[in-house]
């Protein structure tokens, strides 16, 4: 099924939780939320769910307008960051809740009902703990009942709040997999909240950033990181080296030095941010030409690769590049020792103020 | 809170089959009232004060946005209809009565020098009361909490005997004790000369009795959870058992004794059936407060014991006022640790 | 009572470590302090009680229960609580359910006026409803036209009960609902719930011990009231006396012995009491350390 969110706003008092959110979920696919905490993702969840209500704007189900469908009628699974089963019931009551609340005329037979959780907790390969309370369940297997509790209705659609916030890390990259193979299976429609980009980038069709409450970007996770449409996602996505200035004569001058721009791309006198990745950075010896200077704090050997910290020279900026170790031993660089790092690719955003990472 | 403030526009829900009851219902009671103030029975006050509830609940049902958690009306509506019927609107009457009456009139009754006596002996006793609560309190929750001794566990279950024995129980059988022939007054009254039973050190007996729970219920609990850690602390940086125990952990008791020591004094002030069987009731010695206020009423005298009344209610609710801030108080303190 | 409820979410801290240990002395002197108060002001009145009922034997004890003014003194004492309890559960429930689980304006200002009872005096709880329904009040005239007696009568025990038992089922578990957050609840909707169903399948179950717990106290209390009864009462005996009422009359006749007779029964409800919530507060203990 697929979602269509239309100018949802969501205030809480003062606090705008979302502004003129527009958001579309194609059909069958696996689309994270991704955002710093606090920014409205898991409002924009709970809002899709029917667990808030917006103040305005509408949903859409399959075209249809559900906006004012509530919880029970939208038909959708939740798995909650905490998870919320019942403590009080076994996990195999937790599974079959939902199947038996159903009002009578559209409930299973008891013995339907029982025949349909035990498949479920086979699906999350826990049929083996099915007499057992919540708590004395691992994060990890609590996690994947919450799952089986969700799909036992036969959701629309699977809506998952932070679904591995609670977990270790060991866990919770095992549960990645596993929750993406479980999607390839079911081909449900399927949205999750997450401030872990690795998380996002790994798992999803379509990474939505989303930050103070508006939406950032939306595209593929190969996209939103190569080709970030806003400087907040250019920060909040892997790491950069930041850089501020003002255009002059078609380059950008900052404290540490100038950087080269593409031709007639900006009138001069503007202010910019740019960005530049580690691994983009070249470290030479030159004296003159474009790039901006800064000193040798140390170099790490991590691998194939190496990364130099460095400080700017005149801004005492931290700058981070990274080479492969081969060039780091061709240079033989001393520590405290100054040198001119030249981008590689630069993107540029117009200034403005830099969200915390 | 502030969420609920906000109306929804767009998708106002349509008012539920419940709703339109609790209008149906409103609109018969006003009307029993309306037909039975036409009568002349009844005053203008109390058909304020419904309607006023009704109000209130019509403006809150108004203001009720749908809600994901069902029930938010229903238990709404019940939460005030019981309140207002069977607390509030006859509290008030305490109040619209008492204003019903003339300066003089109120000034008399609550000066009268029996009344008087009585407010003196009721704070004082209290006072007390709840300062031998306080350090007798904190021993024991000390000692329960912190230490292992036989019958511990016994003592932890009948610290709150006070509030599951009935105070007329309570009251004969401190009576008893302390009676110049019992257990307790036989020695005290005739070999040392104390008199305690009928006498104001009987009135401090019973109080002490009654408000005992307080103290412990509350200090118990943050004592629990005062991790061990800071006294630990404390010991690594120096500082001897005592200084440790007068710096760290006092402090950190202070609100929760405080809290214990308002709802034991607030307690002990109302308190009636613990106290008058040992009290001896003698005019201007030993009558506490709520009793003048059944003598009157056993005299007829609605006027003089009402406008008593409002004095007690009005100190009762700024105490309640005092304990609720001294709550609030209390848990931001902890939080900040 | 307010204090009451906080050791039942308490758990005894086994842990002495050296540096918090204090010298044996002063914990000799503590305890002996605090034993020795426990001992002068709990443990004797109780004891007191069940000596003095039985100084004339068994058989005096039993006659003094029989006694029919005692018999009926009983049977409305458990008629007044047979009504008060379940008029709090219902109040208890329904405010609790508000407070706990929804966020709204005036929440606060309920919460303290849900309190109000707790800090009103027992003798000004049963003045109130002399103002309103005595044969001076505003609607007594009215009633008794109409042939209702409220005070110095049955409805006014029970109301006056009511009164002073008011806030007890909710105090206990606003506290505990609110911390069992609303994810549950939650769930239970999204997988198609009705309210009533989310309510007894759900919620009811994570509080069922502090709901008797609160049944339990509220109970006791109904049953033990003596100030605000007595103001509503009018001690027409056989027809108006409760339990309480009843050992103030015998006590003031000089009847010792059948006043402790009867006191002993009010005792022996409260070492119940006290017995059951000693036993919810372990259940609820246990249930705490299975669901860390």
């Amino acid at each position: 099924m697929s979602i269509r969110v239309e100018h949802i706003n969501k205030r809480f008092g003062d606090f705008v939780a979302l502004n003129d959110v527009t958001l579309d979920v194609p059909d069958g696919q696996l689309t994270a939320l991704l955002g710093p905490s606090g920014c409205g993702k898991t409002t924009l969840l709970r809002v899709i769910a029917g667990l808030e209500q917006a103040d305005s704007g509408r949903i859409l189900f399959n075209g249809e307008d559900a906006s004012s469908a509530d919880v029970r009628e939208r038909n959708v699974g939740f798995v909650f960051q905490h998870y919320a089963l019942f403590r009080h019931m076994t996990v195999f009551e937790n599974v079959a809740f939902g199947l038996r609340v159903k009002p009578r005329r559209e409930r299973l037979p008891d013995a339907e009902i029982k025949a349909k959780a035990k498949r479920l907790l086979e699906l999350v390969h826990l049929d083996w703990v099915g007499h057992r309370y919540p708590a004395q369940l691992s994060g990890g297997q609590r996690q994947r009942i919450a799952l089986a509790r969700a799909l036992a209705v036969e959701p629309r659609v699977l809506l998952l709040d932070e679904p591995f916030g609670a977990l270790d890390a060991k866990v919770r990259k095992d549960l990645r997999r596993w929750l993406r193979d479980l999607h390839h299976q079911l081909g449900l429609t399927s949205i999750f909240v997450t401030h872990d980009q690795e998380e996002a980038l790994e798992l999803a069709d379509q990474v939505v950033l989303i930050n103070k409450g508006a939406i950032e970007q939306v595209g593929g996770p190969a996209q939103v990181y190569t080709q970030p449409a806003t400087s907040f996602v250019q920060s909040f996505l892997g790491h950069s080296n930041f850089f501020e200035g003002r255009v002059v004569s078609g380059a950008l001058q900052v404290e540490d030095g100038g950087l080269a721009l593409p031709a007639n791309a900006h009138a001069d006198g503007s202010r910019l941010t740019a960005y530049v990745r580690p691994h983009e950075l070249h470290v030479t010896r030159e004296a003159s030409g474009p790039g901006v200077e800064a000193k040798v704090a140390r170099a790490l050997e991590l691998g194939a690769l190496a990364r130099i910290e460095l400080v700017g020279v005149r801004s005492g900026r931290p700058f981070e590049a990274e080479i492969p170790k081969r060039e780091l031993a061709k240079l033989a660089l001393a520590p405290g020792e100054t040198v001119r790092l030249v981008p590689d690719a630069l993107r540029v955003f117009p200034a403005q103020e830099i969200a915390a990472e | 809170m502030a969420e609920a403030a906000l109306n929804r526009f767009g998708s106002v829900p349509a008012p539920s089959s419940r709703s339109w009851l609790l209008w149906g219902g409103a609109a018969l009671v006003g009307a029993v009232i309306y037909a039975a103030s036409r009568g002349g029975t009844l005053p203008g006050g109390l058909l304020l004060a419904v309607y006023a509830l009704f109000a209130l609940l019509g403006i809150a049902l108004a203001n009720a946005r749908s809600r994901v958690l069902p029930g938010f009306r229903l238990s709404l509506a019940v939460t005030i209809l019981m309140l207002f019927l069977i607390i509030l609107i006859p509290l008030s009457a305490v109040f619209i009565n008492t204003a019903k009456l003339s300066w003089s009139q109120i000034w008399e009754a609550i000066s009268a020098p029996r009344a008087v006596a009585s407010y003196k002996l009721s704070f004082t006793a209290s006072l007390l009361a709840a300062a031998v609560n306080v350090v007798f309190g904190l021993i024991l929750a000390w000692i329960i909490t912190r230490y292992r001794f036989p019958g511990r566990k016994l003592v932890d279950a009948l610290i709150d005997l006070p509030f599951a024995l009935p105070t007329a129980v309570a009251g004969i059988a401190l009576t008893a004790l302390y009676a110049p022939n019992g257990w307790f007054g036989s020695f005290l009254e005739g070999q040392l000369g104390i008199k305690v039973a009928f006498s104001q050190l009987g009135v401090l007996v019973a109080l002490t009795f009654i408000g005992l729970p307080f103290v412990v219920r509350t200090v118990q609990p943050v004592l629990e959870d005062l991790d061990t850690e800071y006294e630990e602390a404390a010991a690594s940086l120096g500082a001897s058992r005592a200084q440790t125990v007068w710096k760290v952990v006092l402090p950190a008791l202070y609100p929760a004794l405080l809290t214990g020591f308002a709802m034991a004094f607030a307690r002990a002030l109302g308190e009636y059936g613990s106290v008058i069987f040992i009290a001896g009731n003698i005019p201007l010695v030993s009558e506490i407060t709520p009793l003048i206020i059944i003598t009157k009423l056993e005299q007829y005298d609605y006027a003089g014991a009402t406008a008593i009344a409002a004095v007690m209610l009005i100190v009762s609710f700024a105490l309640l006022l005092a304990i609720n801030a001294l709550q609030v108080w209390s848990s931001r303190r902890t939080e900040r640790s | 009572m307010a204090g009451g409820t906080a050791s039942l979410y308490a758990r005894g801290r086994e842990t002495q470590r050296g540096a918090t240990r204090d010298p044996a002395w002063t914990r000799r002197l503590l305890i002996g302090l605090g034993l020795t108060f426990f001992a002068l002001f709990l443990l004797a009145p109780l004891a007191l009680v069940f000596t003095e009922a039985l100084r004339k034997g068994w058989s005096a004890y039993f006659s003094a229960l029989a006694e029919p003014d005692a018999l009926s003194a009983v049977r409305l004492t458990l008629l007044a609580a047979a009504i008060a309890v379940p008029v709090n559960l219902v109040f208890g429930i329904a405010a609790s359910w508000l407070i706990a689980k929804h966020r709204f304006r005036g929440r606060t200002l309920l919460t303290t006026l849900i309190d109000l009872p707790f800090s009103v005096s027992p003798v000004i709880a049963g003045l109130v409803y002399v103002l309103v329904f005595s044969a001076q009040g505003w609607l007594g005239p009215w009633l008794l036209d109409n042939g209702y007696k409220v005070i110095f009568a049955v409805p006014g025990i029970v109301l006056a009960t009511v009164f002073v038992t008011f806030p007890f089922i909710a105090r206990e578990l606003i506290p505990l609902m609110e911390s069992q957050g609303t994810e549950e609840e939650e769930a239970a909707v999204v997988l198609g719930a009705s309210g009533w169903t989310t309510f007894l399948k759900v919620t009811l179950p994570n509080v069922k011990w502090g709901l008797l717990y609160g049944v339990i106290l509220c109970n006791a209390r109904a049953m033990g009231e003596f100030g605000a009864v007595s103001v509503v009462s009018g001690h027409i005996r056989g027809l108006t006396n409760t339990m309480p009422l009843h050992v103030e009359i015998l006590y003031n006749e000089y009847q010792f012995s059948a006043a402790f007779a009867v006191a002993s029964l009010l005792a022996l409800l409260a070492l119940v009491t006290l017995a059951l919530k000693t036993f919810v507060e372990w259940r609820v203990a246990s249930a705490r350390s299975e669901g860390a």
